[in-house]
């Protein structure tokens, strides 16, 4: 059997789901890995938005990481999700063997930088969390998790973000949040810590937790509409949470 | 032995003290360290809100080798942690600075910060107690005058030692954001806190207000881009202060200028590298601490990879740079996923600005000897820091062949970083602070 050699690979890379980033050669290990960072990205920003009070450093500098590569992928022409769901998406833990975004970022005329596809294969399916769509999140976030100057401001905006969370959790029901958690690795991002976080926090600082959800909800223009019993039943799972 | 003199700028023999306990919990990681004015006294604050004070011991004729050994001084809880119950937040303890005030008397006086609140504290020693007071009963309230018959006069008694550390003032609700630095003016009667958006001058006899000297906060929150990282008073001139950015730059600000020092008087910035940019150029710039030289003329600025000397008198780049560990370059994909790349590294000078001293990962620190321009990597750890030994200076290899003594780059641990040191204000002693030891080198006593 191992006497097949290159052939058992190649199949064995097939079998993997690794055909994709096959079929298409060597050309999509940039923008893969660029949209692994902002996925990356992503996520640290909605755990930042979670927490009432998150290091504010930290949440700018992420934030203006996204900007960037959103930037980027606007110039380079990428439609925004487009592009990254026909060439498949790179699970979170593929950064972690590779090297690439860590030198030059490739300019707006320069070429395709030479990928290395042996540096770390594509493995497993895709993790549900990089399904968020780009398009998905605002470029500039709808909730600001580190304002605190004006109470009143945020209350303002309640009213608001209740009425997308009421849709959004339609969409997005309890489940899937947890799914949306259960596949990401828990060695980078202290979850527990941080779900433990919302929640306590949740009960406080509504508005800020409350936020953190609008965040994560669909453009609004989705005609959903919930009956009172439904909300009635889904304020009480925020109210328990 | 091999001498090593010729490689390092000093040598550091190790510690006379090293504190610690080995099953240490998160409260017990060192958060600040910090020297007072005559390098006497060394403080340390942790995440547990406690502060220890440390003092150099009398130099003895017949224990030489003991010279300046630092011992507990003063162990105090400064901060307790808080809840906002307007906001629903809690606050945590954690010691976030200490700087110390020129001594005026016997007593000392520090400050110390958590995320809000700064304190100043009073640490004073009490050896006598008066005794034979008249006036006042064994509780020390005040007896009826009618029942005082004659007048005594109360004696001073020797004591035990006892050393005293008192609040004076509490500098609390002036700042919504955390508190990164605060510095002490050279005027001896202000100081200043920064916080990620806000800059708040204050008077040491006044805890009720404060004025803003900085604001960069946007109207709009959605527009915030820059945060600022550190904060420090000019050493000589009470009307300067400098202020770093998240975005790499520095700010020199003038207050004869105006009361809020919105446009700055000197903006340092050095241009972008094009063929080093990556997507965490501005992460890896922004920069972690600020500090003046002694001498006033220069000002440090340290990133996540390089320590950088600026001029006062050139804007446009740093007249030195250092590379504190550049083999991480390669490696920021990893860093960023796992949140190392957001440490906050502290630097500092020597007592003459000749060596500049900041910290790194897997226990290591470095050193930069300006003059020569010699550099060393040395280890804070217990297996090489036997009394009287020499520190042996370290080599992390990248890539090719590792030779014996040498770490590799995969092999470092990350959750080992130095993020704290301090220079003893005239003497080579340094104090380096590892997790929740404190390591305290000098150099060799000839």
């Amino acid at each position: 059997m191992f006497a097949r050699g290159l052939k058992r690979k190649c199949v064995d890379q097939e079998d993997d789901g690794e055909g994709a980033l096959a079929g298409f050669g060597t050309i999509p290990s940039y923008s893969l890995q660029r949209q692994s960072l902002l996925d990356m990205s992503l996520v640290k920003l909605q755990l930042c938005h979670m927490l009432v009070e998150p290091n504010l450093c930290r949440s700018v500098l992420i934030a203006n990481t996204v900007r960037q590569i959103q930037e980027e992928m606007t110039r380079d022409g990428v439609g925004q999700g487009a592009a990254p769901q026909s060439t498949g998406r790179a699970p979170l833990d593929r950064l972690v063997s590779t090297e690439i975004l860590c030198r030059t970022v490739r300019g707006p005329e320069a070429g395709c930088p030479v990928p290395d596809l042996g540096d770390g294969p594509l493995q497993g399916p895709l993790p549900e969390i990089c399904t968020v769509d780009a398009a998905e999140v605002p470029r500039s976030p709808q909730s600001n998790p580190w304002e605190m100057d004006s109470p009143r401001e945020s209350r303002g905006s309640f009213q608001k973000s209740l009425d997308q969370i009421f849709e959004t959790l339609e969409h997005k029901n309890h489940s899937s949040m947890e799914d949306l958690f259960s596949d990401m690795d828990s060695s980078y991002y202290d979850l527990d810590t941080v779900l433990t976080g919302m929640m306590t926090s949740a009960k406080p600082g509504l508005c800020d937790g409350l936020e953190g959800f609008a965040a994560a909800a669909p453009p609004p223009g989705s005609t959903c509409k919930s009956d009172l019993a439904e909300v009635d039943h889904v304020v009480e799972i925020l109210v328990e949470t | 032995m091999k001498c090593f003199s010729r490689y390092l700028p000093y040598i550091f023999r190790p510690p006379n003290t090293i504190l610690s306990s080995s099953c240490h919990t998160e409260a017990d990681i060192i958060s600040t360290v910090e020297f007072n004015h005559t390098g006497e006294l060394l403080a340390t604050g942790d995440k547990g809100g406690r502060v220890v004070i440390f003092q150099r011991e009398q130099e003895s004729k017949n224990q030489v080798h003991r010279r300046g050994e630092y011992n507990v001084y003063s162990t105090f809880q400064s901060h307790e942690p808080e809840f906002d119950y307007l906001k629903s937040l809690e606050i945590e303890e954690k010691i976030n600075k200490i700087r110390w005030l020129p001594q005026q008397n016997a007593a000392y006086f520090l400050l110390s910060t958590n995320d809000k609140t700064v304190k100043l504290w009073k640490v004073s020693e009490r050896d006598k107690r008066p005794e034979g007071y008249n006036l006042k009963d064994e509780e020390g309230r005040l007896r009826d005058p009618a029942t005082i018959t004659t007048l005594r006069v109360p004696v001073l008694r020797p004591m035990d030692l006892m050393v005293e550390a008192t609040p004076r003032r509490v500098f609390a609700n002036a700042h919504t954001y955390h508190i990164n630095s605060i510095s002490v003016n050279s005027d001896y009667e202000t100081y200043m806190s920064a916080d990620d958006l806000r800059i708040n001058l204050w008077n040491f006899e006044i805890t009720n207000q404060s004025f803003n000297i900085v604001d960069i906060k946007p109207a709009n929150m959605e527009e915030l881009t820059e945060v600022i990282t550190a904060a420090e008073f000019h050493p000589h001139h009470c009307n300067t202060f400098v202020y770093s950015s998240s975005k790499g730059t520095i700010r020199l600000c003038d207050m004869r200028a105006s009361a809020l020092c919105d446009r700055h008087t000197k903006f340092f910035e050095e241009p972008e590298d094009p063929s080093n940019r990556s997507f965490f150029s501005e992460i890896i710039s922004s920069i972690s601490d600020v500090k003046f030289s002694h001498s006033g003329r220069y000002i440090m600025t340290r990133d996540y990879l390089t320590v950088k000397v600026w001029d006062l008198n050139m804007e446009n780049r740093p007249i030195e740079t250092y590379q504190v560990h550049d083999y991480l370059r390669s490696k920021l994909c990893s860093l960023y996923e796992n949140d190392c790349i957001f440490d906050k590294f502290e630097c500092v000078w020597n007592g003459s600005d000749s060596v500049i001293m900041t910290g790194s990962y897997n226990n290591f620190f470095r050193m930069f000897d300006r003059n020569t321009k010699r550099d060393v990597t040395l280890e804070a750890s217990r297996e090489n820091s036997k009394p009287r030994a020499i520190l042996k200076p370290r080599k992390v290899c990248v890539g090719g062949k590792r030779r014996k003594d040498e770490i590799s780059v995969d092999s470092l641990d990350f959750s080992k970083k130095i993020l704290h040191t301090a220079w003893h204000p005239s003497e080579n002693i340094i104090a380096v602070a590892a997790t929740n030891n404190l390591y305290i080198f000098q150099d060799k006593v000839n």
